[in-house]
């Protein structure tokens, strides 16, 4: 059972710069009734994440709670000493972090860490203990309830290991449990699993929890009441229906506004024209080739992909689907094993090290990380000039001029041209890579998941950025990323990849009502949306027993998603390489399945029962 | 972090900054460093003649007024020959530091940046190299060859350089795997630029840490060659030969041998403050990045 906490007029300040102290969380205050779910929305630099752990009476290191008070059930939490503080975490207030694989010893069995809480504190014997971990196990819909805990943490997957450290965290029925991100770093349908167990086990033991988070969607499904912060201190405060629907603070709608990004179009391409790149049967990976030419760990199999001049083209896919390796085979940073990349109707050779210096200007790559695609020992001015040098011989005034186009370009001020990239924001910094790829003078631009490490209001921006780009310039995308709301919102077509194989690709305009591929499915039935109770119609539709299959032999053009397939079909799927199907209206499907089967499966939302023999 | 509030910086502020980090102990390690190196200088400068000059005081005397240090095993002023031993002490250690710290950082970042057959034997060659002792390496040769200050310098920089290629190696192969690196790959730049404009500026402060390490060892290095005879030949000597010369005050506690002494452990514990207060070394540089 948890607890009434009530936090008045919470401050925390950090040492600034100069000496002085600035504060980062200015007098925020919140009540949350027992067995509420408050939800602590922001961007980050917010505090949320600093409420959330001077909740436990814990500052991080250079900061200080100044002032305010901090009260769990009848315990002031802000007046106990360090070793009061000490008993407190852990059993009566816990913290699951939003890396669970950084919060796992891997030297030691899960069992070991889970338990572990109620060791330190001394709860219960450790036999009561292992058999209380194992029925948190059970309730959190844990594989193997009773045996998970003797592996070690590498041996489960990443989504496994959040609901462990939730486990480890109901360990001693807290009064109070903090989230702080803790599906931020998961795939969608990975998230989905994590967020229901989450949700169940919330609601059966009623756990009063923080859940700090920037995703909207996700909180609609979770919390009771948001609480939105900018800056450290309150925007606005409500039932998270009042929240969603009726927002009253502007920045709140800003939010709500880049959570559900609107379509931004281009223009579309010329039929008939020499496509701009095209991508026929590409097989790549790591790792030395085998005798028929396949590469150790193969990560792309037969992918084929066609891009028109102007045109911005999609690749979708969770992690380890292969689209970053698409990208660089692209650039010519890995060498493919197989098939061809042609640019302009000419082949592309292999590796940078044998494409020519106008090749290599005319496609251009931008990294996710702006922090370290950006050289922290280089000015801003640096980093753009040395492609203009580079590809145009550009010198003196002519140099700067163009630098400060570029700058322009990309709506960054002229200050930042002597700056280091430390002085930049991400956004920032991200403009900038941008701004470093358009000084080629490019056709061809790989996105490569360039939104994906902002905040959604920045990213937003960056995508707005992107489509005004692409009008001016005239400039054609190769967008990659794992967030099917910015794909959709950016490109004209959309190619879906699953573990290295093309499974489905689709035109913008057939999104909404093409047949889907199982996994592509799965995939937009994943992402949540912002409104209350979308996780409970999804949950019954991915629950259902898998039909049996055989496990093939040679899984050399298998279909990849046999394994989590609803729709599988035993001694087709397993021993069958799938047609591509074209469906018309750019619609190309590979699976065994009919276009009508798969829009059964759309239409119901639940299981078709004549595949579960 | 607001950038708004960040002024560009100029150099003037920057250089400013540069020793505002510097401890209390670091700015004393300079100041000494500074003077030896200004020491040396102005023994460059005096003739001969003045250096080697025997005076009527008599052998091994102690500190006086007239002979500040003393006098050595010859009767000559301490405080002269130490002057004069300044540039061989640290002439030699530094170039040979140089010498193997360029000539290291440069095959490291080459195998960094290469990999694969060229990082795999440089490699290895250089490890086969660490693992003879370097006393016995430079004795080997020096017995070989004959002493002789460019033959020392050599010696000292054929020692020292698989370590530091080592160290230079290592921090490179990190850099090489950031993203940035590979942007520059992508854009077709050669191997050359990499290394020198993209890899090399983010290790400099490590790498001048390692140097002034480096440069340490070499100091002791050339001082027990030099105790040992094999080191710079009479009537020449650096701190490391006056200290053997003068092993006969020991007994009396004379300051001819304990002045040179003193003089290697000042500089040495003044080149380790220095190293300590290095950009990139100190904890509030990790901090930043």
């Amino acid at each position: 059972m948890g607890a009434t906490v009530l936090v008045n007029e919470l401050r925390v300040v950090a040492q600034a710069a100069g000496g002085g102290e600035t504060e980062i969380v200015k007098g925020v205050s919140f009540r949350i009734e027992p067995g509420e779910v408050l939800a602590l929305i922001g961007e980050s630099g917010s505090g949320k994440t600093t409420i959330g752990l001077a909740l436990m009476g814990y500052a991080r290191h250079g900061c200080r709670i100044a002032g305010g008070s901090v009260r769990i059930g009848d315990t002031e939490v802000l007046e106990l000493s360090e070793s009061g503080r000490r008993q407190l975490r852990g059993r009566r207030v816990s913290y699951i972090a939003q890396s669970a694989a950084a919060s796992f010893n891997p030297s030691r069995t899960i069992m070991d860490q889970v338990v572990e809480t109620a060791h330190i504190h001394s709860l219960m014997p450790r036999a009561e203990a292992e058999k209380k971990a194992v029925t948190l196990f059970r309730e959190l819909a844990l594989p193997q309830p009773d045996t998970i805990g003797q592996r070690y943490p590498h041996q489960v997957s990443g989504g496994q290991l959040q609901r462990l450290m939730a486990a480890m965290a109901l360990m001693s029925d807290p009064d109070l449990v903090i989230f702080d991100e803790p599906t931020t770093a998961l795939d969608v349908t990975t998230q989905i699993e994590v967020l229901h167990a989450f949700r169940r086990v919330v609601r059966e033991r009623k756990t009063t929890a923080v859940y700090v988070t920037h995703d909207l969607a996700v909180v609609a499904q979770m919390a009771g009441r948001i609480l939105v912060l900018r800056d450290g201190a309150e925007r606005e405060i409500g039932t998270t229906q009042q929240i969603i629907t009726t927002p009253k603070d502007d920045y709140t709608r800003s939010l709500i506004a880049a959570a559900n990004p609107r379509a931004r179009t281009g223009e579309g391409h010329a039929e008939g024209a020499t496509p701009l790149l095209e991508v026929r049967n590409l097989v790549a990976g790591y790792g030395p080739l085998d005798k028929h030419g396949r590469p150790a760990s193969p990560v792309l199999d037969d992918v084929s992909l066609r891009l028109y001049r102007g045109q911005a083209i999609g690749v979708i896919g969770e992690s380890g689907s292969g689209k970053t390796t698409l990208a660089r085979a692209v650039a010519g940073l890995i060498g493919p094993a197989g098939g061809q990349i042609m640019f302009d109707g000419k082949p592309l050779p292999r590796l940078v090290s044998q494409r020519t210096p106008e090749e290599l200007r005319r496609i251009q790559i931008v990294f996710q990380m702006a922090d370290t695609a950006l050289n922290p020992s280089h000015t801003i001015a640096d980093i753009l000039a040395r492609p203009l040098q580079l590809y145009r011989g550009l010198k003196g005034e002519a140099l700067d001029k163009r630098i400060a186009q570029l700058l322009d370009l990309v709506q960054l001020p002229q200050a930042c041209a002597r700056r280091l990239p430390v002085g930049l924001s991400g956004g920032q910094k991200q403009r900038v890579n941008l701004a470093r790829a358009l000084a080629a003078d490019p056709d061809l631009i790989l996105c490569d998941e360039v939104t994906s490490a902002l905040d959604t209001v920045v990213g937003a921006a960056i995508l707005d950025l992107l489509a005004q780009l692409r009008k001016e310039l005239g400039v054609s995308y190769m967008f990659i990323s794992h967030d099917m709301n910015t794909v959709r919102a950016v490109c004209d077509e959309i190619v879906v990849l699953y573990a290295g194989q093309k499974v489905e690709s689709l035109t913008r305009s057939a999104f909404a009502h093409a047949p889907r591929h199982p996994y592509f499915h799965l995939l937009a039935n994943s992402v949540p949306e912002l409104r209350q109770g979308w996780l409970e119609e999804v949950g019954a539709a991915q629950r259902a027993a898998l039909p049996l299959v055989q496990a093939p032999t040679d899984r050399a053009g298998i279909c990849s998603f046999l394994d989590r397939c609803p729709l599988r079909v035993a001694g087709l799927c397993d021993s069958k390489t799938p047609p591509r199907r074209e469906l018309g209206g750019g619609v190309e499907v590979f699976c065994h399945r009919s276009a009508d089967e798969l829009l059964q499966l759309q239409k119901t939302k639940a299981q078709p029962q004549e595949c579960t023999a | 972090m607001n950038v708004a509030t960040l002024a560009p910086s100029t150099t003037a502020t920057k250089r400013r900054a540069w020793l505002a980090g510097w401890s209390r102990a670091g700015k004393l390690g300079l100041a000494v460093l500074a003077f030896w190196v200004a020491v040396a200088i102005y023994a460059c400068f005096v003739p001969d003649s003045a250096l080697g000059e025997m005076s009527d005081a008599g052998v091994f005397q102690g500190m006086s007024a007239q002979n500040w240090l003393g006098t050595d095993y010859l009767g000559r002023d301490m405080l002269m020959r130490i002057i004069a031993g300044t540039p061989y002490t640290i002439g030699v250690a530094f170039i040979a530091t140089l010498i193997a710290c360029a000539v290291g950082a440069v095959l490291g970042l080459l195998a960094a940046v290469t990999g694969g057959v060229v990082d795999a034997t440089l490699s290895r060659v250089l490890d086969t190299l660490i693992s003879i002792p370097s006393k016995m390496f430079s004795l080997v040769i020096i017995a070989g060859f004959g002493s002789s200050v460019p033959l020392l310098i050599a010696v000292t920089a054929i020692v020292y350089m698989p370590g530091a290629y080592r160290i230079i190696r290592s921090l490179a192969v990190n850099i090489n795997a950031m993203d940035y690196v590979l942007v520059a790959r992508a854009r077709g730049e050669g191997k050359a630029y990499i290394m020198r404009r993209e890899i090399l500026p983010n290790i400099t402060g490590p790498l001048l840490a390692d140097m002034g390490l480096r440069f340490v060892y070499a100091l002791r290095l050339l001082a027990s060659l030099s105790f040992l005879g094999l080191g710079v030949q009479p009537p020449m000597a650096d701190w490391g030969s006056l200290v053997r010369e003068n092993l006969g005050a020991l007994p009396i506690g004379g300051a001819s041998v304990l002045a040179p002494a003193f003089a290697i452990a000042v500089l040495t514990i003044a080149v380790n403050l220095v190293i300590d207060n290095l950009p990139g070394h100190t904890d509030a540089d990790r901090e930043k990045h």
